[in-house]
């Protein structure tokens, strides 16, 4: 027998999110964990439209719906009055995709985590701005088709990396996680739920509409994903103590980018720079990882 | 008690009387004493409230935002630059209905980097949807903050309370401060009728169609109108408490007034020396503060100019383009209501004294008319290059 992990169900049916859609998944799983003490603050993106128009709501927990680049500074704001008026117990989860986390709400981002504000920070990242009707981001991997890198001009540049930014902020828990490994996702969010401070995990919500796979695919392409090695899952104890978490065994890159049209543009070379990329990071979290250990 | 303060200090002092809950801070000269001030009473414990001290004034004003909607009394200030970079933010705050009251301390604007008073940075977020108050001196600056509240508070809209840089925010001056019982009394605990609450679920700035969007945008306005009379009621209370008045429009020597001279700010001294010389004369001049900029208070306005054939209106400020601000905003409360000639007069601009002197010698060249008055467009720029 199947036994569903939702119990709390704090996702109403009905958002209005593209079938097949990994970020709404994500918050499915992330509130799950955290359950209903939790106040949601969202800026511009997908998830803000998922929410749904006014009076109506998909989320059976409060949400406040800001200017994008102020996640992270309207919630240290939340914070400080719960604490204020007593009321303790809450999760404040700062909720952004990675346009507004990795660009436009970094400066934020970090001057919350700079003071080790009482925020849980989520970013589902989905590698673009698929909101507006994917453009490329300071996430978007190399290689990758974009309505604002096409073809004739394909993204060069390394993904940020943005686990190391907040690991060098030195917060209490940093952490990777994939929407294809919802037990490990909700494990590290129950985790960083009993944290005090900045906590922030770096969620891979998979897009079919903006990486053009097919819809049932969602969760096997986030598989993929780590599987490869391009999204490994680990966590950053206090920014210094880096542990691997379980990992399925290595597979090369193409069984990835091939499930997937965005890197259809890309030729052999470009994905042998991929690949050693990947190697090169791979190697570079081992060995982090390790000097922990 | 009287205490000899600057106007930032009385500032930061009507923080402590208003029991501010939460105090989002960015230094900016010439604001700057405002911030340090109230993290100090905190670190000291007068004032029991959360400090944070944020990474930029928009994300100050973010931070605010946060602390409103779920429903603690919020303070920042600022000054020019930073809330230029608010812009985005005080168009939020004031659509989310949120009562944050926030100093700014009026400075120019760069290029070129200019430190000193100038009103440009607040007239050109007139149209944020934020109330706007500019204080005449530092005893106005404390008494208006408990008032601000009191008036955020139940109209639920922001206020911007402003002090002319260095002229108010760095001058000295007696102040008398109220009893914190006395203010207790006058200025209850903020509790909203609404708010994001988390143990009643809402959304807070959800995405809206058109159909509401008008609606909402209309009780705004409906509201933002009403302010001028709230404003008023609130400060008779405050004044029957503590014997200080601190109304929408300042009237001086205006009833019988032929000419009558408009500022904001401290400016509005000098106006009013400048009507006793004139006056000295043989000239009926007057002048007007005009306290309350957003909402426009029209019909005090109009009262006070019903006698008037000139009215020189003096701004601190410049709409390229097109003229002084206040001119343009005295010109459209006149429109179709008085014949009399309205003359705009820009001095002042990035830190030069406005003095009586000039002023009286501004209103004699302007109405005076067998001269001609150099003109650049419609204003009359005081200091203007040769």
């Amino acid at each position: 027998m199947i036994k569903s992990v939702f119990q709390q169900d704090l996702l109403a049916p009905g958002h209005m999110g593209c079938p097949g859609c990994g970020a709404s998944l994500a918050m499915r799983l992330v509130l799950e964990a955290l359950g209903p003490k939790t106040l949601v603050v969202m800026p511009a993106g997908c998830w803000s439209t998922f929410v749904g128009l006014y009076p109506s709501s998909t989320l059976r927990v409060p949400v406040m719906s800001v200017p994008f680049a102020t996640t992270a500074a309207t919630a240290s704001g939340v914070r400080a009055s719960l604490t204020r008026q007593g009321k303790e117990g809450y999760t404040v989860l700062a909720w952004a995709g990675d346009g507004g986390t990795f660009d436009i709400g970094l400066q934020a981002l970090s001057g919350a985590a700079e003071k080790n504000t009482d925020i849980l920070y989520i970013c589902y990242d989905n590698e673009a701005y698929m909101n507006t009707g994917i453009q490329r981001s300071s996430a978007t991997p190399p290689g990758c088709l974009t309505t604002t890198t096409p073809v004739s001009c394909l993204k060069k540049e390394p993904k940020k990396n943005i686990i190391e930014i907040m690991a060098a902020h030195r917060i209490p828990y940093v952490a990777s996680a994939s929407i294809g490994h919802p037990q490990d996702l909700m494990n590290k969010v129950r985790q960083a739920g009993k944290i005090k401070g900045t906590r922030f995990i770096h969620l891979l919500a998979s897009c079919p509409t903006g990486w053009q796979h097919e819809t049932q695919l969602t969760l096997e392409v986030a598989r993929q994903g780590v599987q490869a090695r391009v999204h490994p899952l680990f966590e950053v104890h206090g920014g210094l103590r880096w542990v691997l978490n379980p990992m399925p065994e290595k597979k090369p890159v193409d069984d990835y980018l091939n499930m997937q049209g965005r890197f259809k543009a890309m030729g052999i070379e470009l994905r042998r720079e991929f690949q050693q990329v990947v190697n090169d990071e791979w190697e570079r979290l081992l060995r982090k990882c390790s000097e922990q250990c | 008690m009287k205490k000899v303060i600057m106007g930032t200090e009385a500032a930061a002092l009507a923080g402590v009387l208003a029991r501010v809950q939460v105090v989002a801070a960015y230094p900016i000269t010439p604001q700057t004493v405002i911030v340090e001030q109230l993290s100090d009473y905190i670190g000291r414990g007068e004032l029991d409230a959360e400090f944070l001290s944020v990474e930029s004034e928009h994300s100050a004003m973010a931070a605010c935002v946060g602390a409103s909607a779920t429903g603690s009394r919020a303070l920042t200030a600022t000054s020019s630059q930073g809330l230029a970079l608010m812009h985005e933010m005080l168009h939020h705050a004031a659509g989310g209905r949120l009562p944050i009251v926030m100093f700014n301390a009026n400075r120019a604007l760069s290029p070129p980097w200019n430190l000193y008073c100038d009103h440009t940075d607040s007239l050109s977020q007139r149209d944020t949807g934020w109330v706007q108050y500019y204080c005449a001196d530092a005893q106005d600056v404390l008494d208006a903050t408990l008032i601000a509240y009191k008036t955020a508070e139940q109209v639920m809209l922001p206020v911007m309370l402003n002090l002319d840089g260095f002229y108010l925010t760095h001058t000295s001056e007696i102040v008398d401060v109220p009893d914190l019982s006395d203010v207790d009394a006058f200025l209850p605990p903020y509790r909203p009728a609404e708010m994001v609450d988390p143990d009643r679920p809402s959304t807070y700035g959800a995405v809206c169609g058109a159909d509401l969007y008008t609606p909402l945008k209309f009780r705004r306005q409906r509201d933002m109108l009403g302010v001028t009379e709230v404003w008023s009621e609130v400060s008779t209370e405050f004044a029957a408490r503590f014997g200080r008045e601190h109304p929408p429009v300042e009237a001086y020597l205006s009833a019988d007034a032929q000419v009558v001279i408009i500022a904001i700010g401290t400016a509005a001294g000098a106006a009013r020396m400048a009507a006793d010389t004139l006056r000295a004369e043989g000239m009926a001049v007057g002048s007007l503060r005009l306290s309350l900029m957003r909402p426009f208070p029209t019909a005090t306005v109009l009262k006070a100019l019903s006698t008037a054939k000139h009215i020189v209106v003096l701004d601190r400020d410049i709409s390229f383009g097109t003229e002084g601000i206040v001119a343009q905003e005295v010109k459209a409360c006149l429109y179709g209501n008085s014949s009399a000639a309205v003359h705009g007069l820009v001095t002042g601009i990035g830190g030069v004294d406005v003095t009586a002197e000039k002023l009286a010698e501004a209103v004699r060249i302007l109405t005076d008319s067998t001269g001609t008055p150099r003109l650049l467009g419609q204003s009359f720029w005081a200091e203007a290059p040769l």
